[in-house]
């Protein structure tokens, strides 16, 4: 009994610990005024993990915080997603990154950070779409690698087509779905009957006009 | 070089051969078949093929190649009636002639790829095949055969396909579907010539009734609609213009004369072919009468270029015509049979939304109902009973078109030109028109347009108290007649308020009308469309004085000529404070066409920016009273857009009715509703729709489900 209570009151204590330099860790990169890790601390704390701040698993520390402002992470959220990726040093930080990748790529968890980056990317009060240039990076960032051919030529028509300025959720959750379900380069079994949005009936009219 | 065969010595070979291979099939031989026999006896068919090359050597292969097909069917009737002992190795047995046709045809490979080849006869593997299908014909022809034994066969087919009943499509199927088509080409031929028409379609409805018991008795169901479809094909759809054409019993000629009912009611089955034929029919003919207007329509083009002529009207006329005579058909032969009305329907639909010359369809429509109800309709004078029953039809055949928004928006614009310029017959045929378009396809069709001829009709009333008022108010009558009408904003087309500065006698005018309308009314403001109105002018030229029927833009213009004898285009423009094109055309009307009551310099047909312009005292004509028409420009282009960009608010309107009471819905279905809901108003474009659906989305009107991306939530 008292050796399960002792266990019990320095697991905490090492809880408690882990909480301390987790606190630690973002004061090092916090803005003393704000309270936040602003666009500066992120690009220090980059640095010190070795990878660019454009670097997709830069994004996906945010999905892992929840981070809600894009260049921002408030000590609530640093806490999060450093709790869960059981991280209280740079080093660990580091370490845990791999992992974080591989946890993202696990299908259901994909999605989530799929749409998840398209919210992050939607800094202005009621902004809803984002321009196609942005998008533009976005799809490289967070599908180029799985999905090369396609994001490519997918680019190729967003920067190329005039009927659209800006993206929004509905077409940017169609353009994974895209990719996950049609076979490619030859859309054998793209339906233009199904609700698929407009946009990508006018992407695979492109491609075959451009393929003949 | 191989030594000479005789044929029959040959045969002897070939027929040992095919007995080991009997025999070998039939489990009653120990020797299995080896490949050197194989080759062997494909030697044999080689030599007796080649052989005497000069001469008769093809002689040698046709009798080859008949001996073959006999060999194939002895073995079919040899065997044949152990099938009905061992029913239970039927399937066996079928592999086994497939086996015997694969390799007999092995042996006379040769045979098949030289001799078939150059003479076109059907494959060796076809010819055995073909054996079975010689059966059907049989019993086609009245024959009787064991229709067991071909069910047999054919559920053998269906059983040795490994996956599914694709051997049986292939191997079978085809050949028969083949076959049939065949068969019923040299039937058609037969019966086409000779047979009137109800005797030919007896003769349709009785084969298409065989075949149809045909599939029942022994071939698969999924045979069913193909082997009707071909029957259908060759004994119809192939002849079917001879048999709407045939001079003394044709359909069309059975239609004339009231006919065809009888045999009609007959089928029962071919109803549907025979409302193909129907449809297509007329939609042939209306074709060429489409293409024939185009073909006017461009000749018409070289010699008079901007008028929107009257092939329109004459193609109108006459697809009136071809209404009128196949609707009585529909009504009287066919016993106003829906299957009929549907076709006669469809077909119209097919060529009232065919373009002429660059116009659309709305348009050529809108026009036609305009020339009927203008007073001076040009060529058509009718009598109000033909207006009326003119129009009835019309309306009739606007149920067809596509762009029945488009057609609306026409029919305003010119009801608008004919209500202002008083080219209007009368209010009766206007509101007739109106009615019979409001029962068609709804109050909110019409309901701008009634507004608009009640805007007239009050007008008058308006007039008359204006006189009273004038007669009664006696300070403020200025010598001046006006007329007002006054529009209901919305009502009307949107033209833009024109800026005109307006001529002192004309302002005053306008100062009493103000006072009396604002007198009697409320919280009304009055905007002048000086473009619509009409004056009055007396010129006193130095030959005689001539009363000039002109617009308020050209009579502004002259006025300006009481106070200066020149002045220059820029002059002009300023002192009108109008833009330039609006000056243009009233400038032009007074200086370039026939009455030239101002003299430009320089003296040429087109006004520019450095024109003077010189008041003409010298001007005459032979009459006392001219007009000066002043050319009004179609804005089409304005129509189309607008109309265009009246649409998404309908579908968005449309999209949001129909989620607010399904809640949830599919894509296809929710197309469907939609374009079932806006049917009555235009033929929505598919995209348009997504798009819209999209922007509702993106509105938050709508969401996508999560798990089914086909599937639309409404959201409240």
């Amino acid at each position: 009994m008292l050796d399960a209570k002792g266990q019990e009151i320095t697991s905490s204590k090492a809880i408690i610990k882990e909480l301390e330099r987790i606190d630690h860790l973002f004061n090092l990169y916090a803005n003393r005024s704000s309270g936040m890790i602003d666009p500066e601390g992120i690009e220090a704390l980059c640095s010190d993990l070795e990878v660019d701040h454009t670097d997709v698993r830069i994004l996906m520390l945010a999905w892992k915080m929840k981070a809600e402002k894009q260049g921002y992470f408030t000590l609530d959220e640093w806490r999060r997603g450093l709790k869960a990726l059981r991280a209280d040093t740079i080093s660990k930080l580091k370490k845990a990154l791999p992992e974080l990748e591989k946890e993202v790529r696990r299908p259901p968890n994909f999605v989530d950070f799929y749409s998840y980056a398209f919210r992050y990317c939607l800094t202005e009060e009621k902004q809803k779409s984002i321009d196609i240039e942005s998008i533009c990076q976005l799809l490289d960032l967070v599908l180029g690698s799985q999905f090369h051919p396609q994001v490519d030529m997918l680019i190729d028509y967003l920067k190329t087509q005039k009927d659209y300025k800006v993206i929004n959720m509905d077409q940017w959750m169609g353009f994974l779905r895209f990719c996950n379900e049609i076979s490619f380069p030859d859309l054998s079994n793209y339906d233009p009957d199904l609700a698929w949005p407009l946009i990508l009936d006018n992407f695979v009219e492109w491609m075959i006009a451009k393929q003949s | 070089m191989a030594k000479t065969v005789d044929l029959e010595k040959g045969w002897e070979e070939m027929k040992k051969g095919m007995a080991k291979l009997k025999a070998t099939l039939e489990g009653q031989s120990d020797s299995p078949f080896d490949s050197e026999e194989s080759v062997k006896l494909y030697t044999t068919v080689f030599n007796l093929c080649t052989q005497n090359r000069k001469s008769d050597h093809t002689e040698y292969a046709a009798e080859l190649y008949k001996r073959y097909r006999s060999a194939i069917n002895e073995y079919i009737n040899e065997t044949k009636e152990t099938w009905h002992i061992f029913s239970e190795r039927t399937s066996e047995r079928w592999s086994n002639h497939n086996i015997m046709v694969r390799w007999l045809s092995k042996f006379f490979s040769y045979l098949d790829r030289y001799y078939v080849v150059k003479q076109s006869l059907p494959n060796l593997a076809e010819a055995g095949k073909a054996c079975f299908h010689d059966l059907i014909e049989q019993e086609r022809e009245g024959g009787q055969i064991d229709r067991d034994l071909v069910r047999s066969v054919v559920s053998m087919f269906r059983d040795v396909g490994v996956s599914g009943i694709e051997l049986y499509e292939n191997d079978f199927e085809v050949y028969m579907l083949e076959n049939t088509s065949v068969y019923y080409a040299r039937k058609a031929l037969d019966h086409i010539l000779v047979d009137s028409c109800p005797d030919y379609m007896l003769m349709v409805e009785q084969c298409l009734k065989t075949e149809k018991e045909r599939v029942s008795h022994y071939l698969c169901p999924s045979t069913e609609p193909k082997l009707l479809e071909k029957t259908q094909h060759e004994l119809l759809f192939v002849h079917a213009n001879q048999l709407l054409e045939k001079e003394s019993s044709g359909l069309s000629r059975l239609l004339e004369d009231g006919q065809v009912c009888i045999s009609i009611s007959v089928i029962t089955n071919g109803l549907e072919s025979v409302s193909t034929i129907f449809r297509e029919h007329v939609t042939s003919i209306g074709q060429a009468l489409v293409r024939n207007a185009a073909d006017e329509a461009s000749h018409k083009k070289v010699e008079s270029k901007d008028i929107v002529g009257f092939p329109e009207q004459v193609f109108l006329r006459k697809v009136i015509d071809l209404h009128d005579k196949y609707l009585s058909y529909v009504n009287g032969c066919f016993m106003n049979n829906l299957i009929f009305q549907k076709a006669l329907d469809e077909a119209f639909e097919v060529f009232c939304n065919k373009q002429i010359a660059g116009v659309s369809s709305a348009e050529i429509f809108a026009t036609f109902c305009d020339r009927i109800l203008k007073k001076d309709g040009g060529s058509e004078k009718l009598t109000d009973e033909a207006i009326e029953e003119t129009l009835d039809k019309i309306v009739k055949l606007i149920v067809h078109l596509h762009e029945k928004d488009l057609f609306a928006e026409f029919c305003r614009k010119k009801l608008s030109r004919r209500l202002l310029s008083d080219r209007s017959v009368n209010e009766e045929h206007e509101m007739s028109l109106l009615s019979k378009l409001k029962q068609q396809f709804g109050g909110q069709f019409t309901s701008k347009m009634e507004g608009m001829v009640e805007d007239l009709i009050l007008g008058r009333e308006k007039q008359v108290e204006f006189g009273n008022y004038l007669r009664d108010n006696p300070h403020e009558n200025r010598g001046t007649d006006m007329s007002v009408t006054v529009l209901t904003t919305g009502f009307w087309p949107t033209y833009k308020s024109s800026e005109l500065n307006v001529p002192t006698e004309l302002i005053r005018c306008i100062e009493v009308f103000s006072r009396f309308y604002t007198s009697n009314t409320r919280n009304r403001k009055l905007t002048w469309m000086f473009q619509f109105g009409y004056c009055n002018l007396i010129g006193r030229f130095k030959p005689k004085p001539i009363e000039l029927q002109l617009s308020t833009h050209q009579a502004a213009t002259l006025l300006l000529f009481n106070t200066s004898e020149r002045l220059s285009f820029s002059e002009i423009m300023s002192q009108l404070n109008l833009p330039s094109e609006e000056v243009k055309k009233p400038l032009h009307s007074l200086s370039c066409s026939n009455y030239k009551v101002l003299i430009k310099e320089p003296d040429n047909k087109a006004i520019s920016s450095s024109d003077v312009f010189e008041f003409n005292s010298m001007f005459t004509d032979k009459m006392r009273r001219i007009k000066i028409p002043l050319p009004h420009t179609e804005e089409k282009k304005k129509v189309t857009v607008d109309v265009d960009r009246s649409r998404p608010f309908a579908i968005d309107a449309a999209v949001v009715r129909i989620m607010k009471s399904r809640k949830a819905l599919g894509y296809q279905q929710l197309l469907m509703e939609c374009v079932e809901q806006l049917n009555r108003i235009f033929k929505p474009d598919v995209r348009l729709i997504k798009k819209r659906i999209e922007d509702l989305i993106h509105r938050d009107y709508l969401e996508r489900d999560e798990d089914d991306v086909s599937m639309f939530r409404y959201k409240a």
